[in-house]
C-alpha cells in the first residue's frame, strides 16, 4: 500500500507518522507543502504540528497551501485521508470535514494519555477494532474542543460518523472524562463518504509497547487490510 | 555623543572598568563601542566573577568529546552517536515577562544544541517560584509554564522532565532554567571557531528588531522597584521560525560547507561575531547596512545589541554560498552575507560607508575584566533538632501535610501542558526518577534528569554541592542508566557580596568533590548571578542536569511497584537525619540545622550495586530516597502504581519521625520478588552493602505498623488537591 505524509514547515509529527507507516509495511513518501504533485497514494496523512506556526487560527493557512489543493482533489476522488491533531484542524479549515475545533475549555495545552471508546468501526480506518473497544492514545493540543451545529451533530451520530469518543478506563462517556470540552466527547469524525478521518489523538504514538502501548497499530492495519 | 558618567553607569560599567576600556582602545570609545563593551563585559557574558572558581571543576572523562567553552557539552554514547547538552538560565526575563521570558529561554538553549549539529531530542526545566501565597506567584507560574510549553510544543521537541518548586526566597526573583539534549553524529560536530581569512560571514534566520536590547546587562544586575520598566529588554520568541531555522541548519550541516557556526544568544550579533573571531584568532568585519531589520531606521547600536531571537551567524567555505542560500530559501528564511573574516584581529563595523566602530577582539574577550572577588566562609548552624518538639504533630498528619504541600503534591497540572511524546521515543516521562529517551531506531537510550536542593545549599554550600551532584547520579542509576556527565546552572545572588561569593566558592568545591569521585564531569553550564532584589539574595540554587546511558533497552527500570506481596528493601543506611528536611522546614518551619552529609564512598558503592541489581533483573522497581525520606519515596511508588504497602517498624528504630522522614543520602527503595530474596541478600552481604527489609507490597492499602493506615486512593486525593484549590478549579 502506498502512503503519503504531507510535510508543512511546522509539522512536527511527520517523522513519527512515517515511522509508524513504515513499520507497518506501507510504502511511504513525504511530500513538501510547496509541491504541486501528489504521488500515487492509497492513504494520505496530514500529520500533527503547527503547519505554518498557527499564529492565525490553527490550520487556516495550511488549508490554502498548494499541496492541499491536490489533497482535496484526491479526497474527492475517494482516496483515504487521515488528519491527526493539526491535520484534523487543517481538514476542518478546508471544509473537507465540518465543524470547528475550539480552544480547550480549560484554555491550556493538554498532553496526556486518554481512553477512547470505538463507537463506530464500520469504516476503513477502524474495521480492525471491535465496536466498544476501549483504547488508550495520547493527545497533545491546544485546540481540540470539537464543536458543530446541532443538525450536523445528529447526522454524525445517526450515520455512524463518529469513530472515537473520550471515555474513562471502564468505557463510560461523560463530561468528567472529556479532556477538552468536545461536544458529545467526540475525539474524531468521518465525512459522509467515510474516506476522510480527522482525529485529535495520536495513533502513531502508540505503536510500541516499550514506549507506550500498541493501541494505535490497528488503525493503520485497518487501512492495510 | 559625549560619554558621561551617567551613560557609563547606565551601561552597567564601573568607572574603573571604563578606564580599562580607554586604556585598551588608547582613546575614548564612542557610544556604539561603549554599548559593545557593556554587552561583552557584563557578568552574564564574561563570567568575570565566576571564572576563577569554575576552573576547579572536573571537565573530562573517557566519554567527554567537548567540555565547557563551546555552545554546549558533547559526550560519546557509543557507535557514532554523540549527545550534546546544556542548561541555561532565563531568570530575569521570566520575572519581568513570564511567558516570553520562559519561551525564549527554551528557544535559546535549543539553538545552543542544534548549532553544534545535534537534532534536539529532549527538553527539561527547573523552575522555582516564590511562596504560593505571594500575590505574584500564580501569574508567574502560569505564564512560565505556558511559555515553556508554548515553545517546546510548537517546535516539536518533547519536554520530558523537570522540577517545579516554591520557596519565599524566590518571591522577588524566580528561577527559570531550561535544558536541551540533542543527538548528533560524533564525526559531524560543529564548533564556533572561525578559520581562514576573507571567508563569508552569513546572517541567517529572523530579522533583527529592537527587542532584547541590553538583555544581558539587565541579567547582570539586581532588580529594584523599577524592574517593571525593563520589559522592553525581554525578547519575543517565535518557535515556528526556530523550527525553520533548526531544519535549515541541520540540512546545511549535511553538506561540507560550514566552517563555523554560532547562534546569536545573549548580546546577539556582538557576542556571536566576537566569539567566532576570538576562537579563530582572527578579525571580523561587518557591514551593518546588510543586516535584515524588522523595523525602520535602526541604528548600529540597536543592531549590535538587539537580542532578537532565532538568528545564527555562519562562516562558509568558499564557493558554497549558492548551495547554502538555496536551503534557507526553501525554508523561507533570510540569508545575507554581512561581512568577512579578516587578519586585523579587530571587530570592525561599517555603516553607510563609514567605519563606525573598531575594537580589538581581545579587548572584548581575553582582556575582559576578571575578578577574584572577596568571599567569606559560611557560618554554620550548630542547632540540633529537638526530637521532643516533633511530637506536637501526629505522624500521619505530618505525612499528609507534606503530601499535599505545594512542593510535594502531584505536578501533573504542569507536565500535562508539555508535549512529552512527540518524536515518539519517550520511554519514561515526567514524574519518574529520570526520563528515558530512546535513541531513534536503535537499541539504546539515554536517561536525563534535573535536580536542585536550595535549602541544603543555603545551610551548608559545600555539602549541598556534593549532595546535588550525588542526587542527580542516583536518579540516573534508579532507571538503570550509567551516569556520564552533567551540565550545571549556578543561580546565585550578588557576587559583590562576600557572603554570596562564599556560597558560590564553597558550593563549587562541593560539586567538584562529588563530580571527581563519581567520575561525573561538568561539560557545559551557565552562571546566573545577581538573583535578588534590593540586596535580598536568593538561596544559592545550583541546578544539575545529568545524562546517563542505557546500553540495553531490556535493562531499564522505573519506580512503579509491579506486584503484590513483593519484599521492600532499603539499600543504604538510615541514620534519621532531620536537619533541613522537608519535615523540619515545611511542617515545623524550623530552618536551622545542617543538611545531611554525603559519604561519597557509600554513594558510589550503593549506586553501583543498585545498577547491578537492575542489570541482573533482580528488582521489580527502584526509587531513590530523596526529600521527604523513606515515607515519601514509598508514597510515590504507590501513587504511580496503585499498589499499597505494609511496612513494619524496623527493629533498630529510634524514632518514627527520624526513620521515615529522615533525609540521609545514598539510599534507594527496591522492590524484590520473595523468591529472589535470598539471592539478593547474599549478594548485598557479600559486597558489604547495608540494607534493611522493611515490609511488603499489598493491595490498595498504605500501612505503616500502627501509626498510619490509609488507602492508596486516599493518598491520591491528598496528593492532588493543592493545585486545584490554588488555581480555583473544580476537582
Amino acid at each position: 500500500m502506498n502512503s503519503t505524509v504531507i510535510v508543512f514547515p511546522g509539522s512536527n509529527c511527520d517523522r513519527d507518522v512515517a515511522t509508524a507507516l513504515t513499520k507497518l509495511q506501507f510504502k511511504n513518501k513525504m511530500v513538501w507543502h510547496k509541491d504541486n504533485n501528489l504521488p500515487k497514494s492509497d492513504l494520505i496523512v496530514i500529520p500533527g504540528g503547527f503547519s505554518y506556526g498557527d499564529y492565525l487560527r490553527s490550520g487556516a493557512i495550511a488549508a490554502k497551501s498548494n499541496i492541499l489543493k491536490e489533497v482535496i482533489r484526491a479526497a474527492n476522488s475517494g482516496c483515504l485521508i487521515l488528519g491527526i491533531c493539526n491535520g484534523f484542524q487543517i481538514l476542518i479549515e478546508t471544509g473537507l470535514l465540518q465543524g470547528a475545533l475550539l480552544r480547550n475549555r480549560n484554555l491550556k495545552f493538554i498532553s496526556k494519555d486518554v481512553y477512547l471508546k470505538v463507537i463506530n468501526n464500520d469504516n476503513k480506518f477502524c474495521k480492525n477494532y471491535k465496536k466498544n473497544n476501549i483504547i488508550n492514545l495520547n493527545i497533545a493540543h491546544n485546540e481540540g474542543n470539537y464543536f458543530t451545529q446541532k443538525d450536523h451533530l445528529k447526522e454524525l451520530e445517526d450515520n455512524a460518523l463518529i469513530p472515537f469518543k473520550y471515555c474513562d478506563k471502564e468505557g463510560s462517556i461523560n463530561d468528567k472524562n472529556n479532556p477538552n470540552g468536545s461536544m458529545n466527547n467526540i475525539a474524531g469524525i468521518l465525512n459522509n463518504k467515510k474516506n476522510i478521518l480527522g482525529m485529535m489523538p495520536h495513533p502513531e504514538r502508540m505503536i510500541d509497547s516499550l514506549i507506550s502501548n500498541t493501541d494505535g497499530i490497528e488503525l493503520f492495519n485497518s487501512v492495510l487490510n | 555623543m559625549k560619554i558621561t558618567k551617567d551613560i557609563i553607569e547606565s551601561h552597567g560599567i564601573k568607572l574603573d572598568e571604563y578606564s580599562k576600556i580607554k586604556q585598551l582602545l588608547d582613546r575614548e570609545p564612542n557610544y556604539l563601542e561603549l554599548g559593545i563593551f557593556s554587552a561583552m563585559w557584563n557578568e552574564h557574558c564574561s563570567y568575570k566573577s565566576s571564572k576563577v572558581h569554575l576552573k576547579k571543576l572536573p571537565i573530562k572523562n573517557k566519554n567527554v568529546i567537548q567540555g565547557p567553552g563551546e555552545n554546549a557539552g558533547v559526550i560519546d554514547i557509543g557507535d557514532d552517536d554523540a549527545i550534546i547538552f546544556k542548561i541555561e538560565s532565563h531568570n530575569h526575563p521570566s520575572f519581568i515577562e513570564p511567558y516570553q521570558g520562559a519561551a525564549t529561554g527554551v528557544g535559546g538553549i535549543l539553538r545552543d544544541v542544534f548549532t553544534m549539529g545535534a537534532r534536539p531530542i529532549a527538553l527539561l526545566n527547573s523552575i522555582h517560584f516564590g511562596d504560593p501565597n505571594n500575590k505574584e506567584t500564580k501569574n508567574l507560574l502560569n505564564g512560565v509554564v505556558s511559555g515553556i510549553g508554548g515553545y517546546g510544543n510548537c517546535i516539536g521537541i518533547p519536554t520530558v522532565a523537570g522540577e517545579t518548586k516554591f520557596h519565599e526566597t524566590y518571591n522577588e526573583n524566580i528561577l527559570v532554567n531550561a535544558m536541551a539534549v540533542g543527538l548528533a553524529n560524533k564525526k559531524k560536530i560543529f564548533y564556533s571557531k572561525a578559520k581562514g581569512v576573507n571567508k563569508a560571514v552569513v546572517y541567517v534566520g529572523s530579522k533583527t528588531g529592537r527587542d532584547g536590547i541590553h538583555g544581558a546587562s539587565m541579567a547582570s544586575a539586581e532588580f529594584d522597584e523599577n524592574s517593571e520598566d525593563k520589559k522592553p529588554t525581554v525578547q519575543v520568541g517565535d518557535p515556528f521560525t526556530e523550527k525553520l531555522l533548526m531544519e535549515a541548519c541541520l540540512e546545511l550541516m549535511k553538506k561540507e560547507s560550514i566552517i563555523s557556526i554560532q547562534d546569536m544568544g545573549a548580546a546577539g550579533l556582538t557576542s556571536s561575531s566576537v566569539e567566532m573571531a576570538h576562537k579563530g584568532n582572527l578579525g571580523i568585519e561587518l557591514n551593518l547596512d546588510k543586516i535584515p531589520c524588522r523595523e525602520e531606521n535602526m541604528s548600529p547600536y540597536e543592531m549590535m545589541l538587539s537580542e532578537s531571537q532565532e538568528r545564527m551567524l555562519i562562516i562558509l567555505e568558499d564557493g558554497k554560498e549558492d548551495e547554502a542560500r538555496a536551503i534557507f530559501k526553501k525554508w523561507d528564511l533570510d540569508f545575507v552575507v554581512i561581512g568577512k573574516t579578516t587578519e586585523t584581529k579587530n571587530l570592525s563595523l561599517k555603516f553607510k560607508k563609514k567605519i563606525v566602530a573598531t575594537i580589538p577582539i581581545d579587548a572584548l574577550s581575553s582582556k575582559a575584566p576578571l575578578y577574584d572577588r572577596k568571599w567569606s566562609k559560611k557560618k554554620l548552624s550548630k542547632k540540633k533538632t529537638n526530637i521532643k518538639e516533633l511530637k506536637k504533630i501526629k505522624f500521619d498528619e505530618a505525612f499528609f501535610k507534606i503530601l499535599s504541600s505545594p512542593n510535594h503534591s502531584n505536578k501533573k497540572w504542569v507536565t500535562e501542558q508539555y508535549d512529552q511524546m512527540v518524536m515518539g521515543d519517550t520511554i519514561e516521562r515526567s514524574g519518574a526518577n529520570a526520563a528515558i529517551i530512546k535513541i531513534h531506531n536503535k537499541d539504546k537510550a539515554i536517561a536525563v534528569t534535573v535536580d536542585s536542593s536550595a535549602n541544603y545549599c543555603k545551610s551548608h554550600p559545600l555539602s549541598g554541592g556534593k549532595q546535588i551532584v550525588s542526587e542527580s547520579w542516583r536518579n540516573l542509576i534508579s532507571v538503570g542508566a550509567k551516569p556520564i556527565a552533567i551540565t550545571n546552572c549556578l543561580n546565585f545572588g550578588n557576587p559583590e557580596n562576600p557572603d554570596v561569593m562564599g556560597e558560590f566558592a564553597e558550593n563549587i568545591l562541593g560539586v567538584k568533590e562529588a563530580c571527581e569521585f563519581l567520575d561525573y564531569p561538568v561539560v557545559s553550564g551557565n552562571v546566573s548571578f545577581y538573583n535578588g532584589t534590593n540586596n535580598n539574595n536568593i538561596f544559592p540554587t545550583p541546578v544539575i542536569g545529568g545524562v546517563g546511558l542505557i546500553k540495553n533497552l531490556k535493562k531499564i527500570q522505573n519506580h512503579r511497584f509491579k506486584k503484590i506481596d513483593s519484599k521492600i528493601l532499603i539499600i543504604g543506611k538510615t541514620f534519621g537525619h532531620l536537619g533541613q528536611s522537608v519535615l523540619i522546614n515545611e511542617i515545623y518551619n524550623m530552618n536551622d540545622g545542617m543538611p545531611p552529609e554525603v559519604n561519597l564512598l557509600n554513594e558510589k558503592n550503593n549506586g553501583e550495586m543498585v545498577l547491578k541489581l537492575i542489570n541482573e533483573g533482580f528488582v521489580n522497581s527502584v526509587h531513590d530516597v530523596s526529600t521527604g525520606g523513606i515515607i515519601l519515596a514509598l508514597a510515590e511508588m504507590s501513587l504511580s502504581s496503585q499498589i499499597g504497602v505494609k511496612i513494619l517498624k524496623p527493629k533498630k528504630l529510634s524514632n518514627m519521625f527520624e526513620y521515615f522522614f529522615g533525609e540521609d543520602q545514598s539510599r534507594y527503595v527496591v522492590e524484590v520478588d520473595k523468591n529472589n530474596y535470598f539471592k539478593i541478600e547474599k549478594l548485598l552481604n557479600d559486597n558489604n552493602i547495608y540494607f534493611e527489609n522493611i515490609g511488603v507490597t499489598q493491595k490498595d492499602n498504605f500501612e505503616l505498623d500502627k501509626d498510619l493506615k490509609t488507602s492508596v486512593k486516599e493518598l491520591y486525593e491528598i496528593n492532588n488537591k493543592w493545585y486545584n484549590n490554588f488555581n480555583g478549579l473544580i476537582s
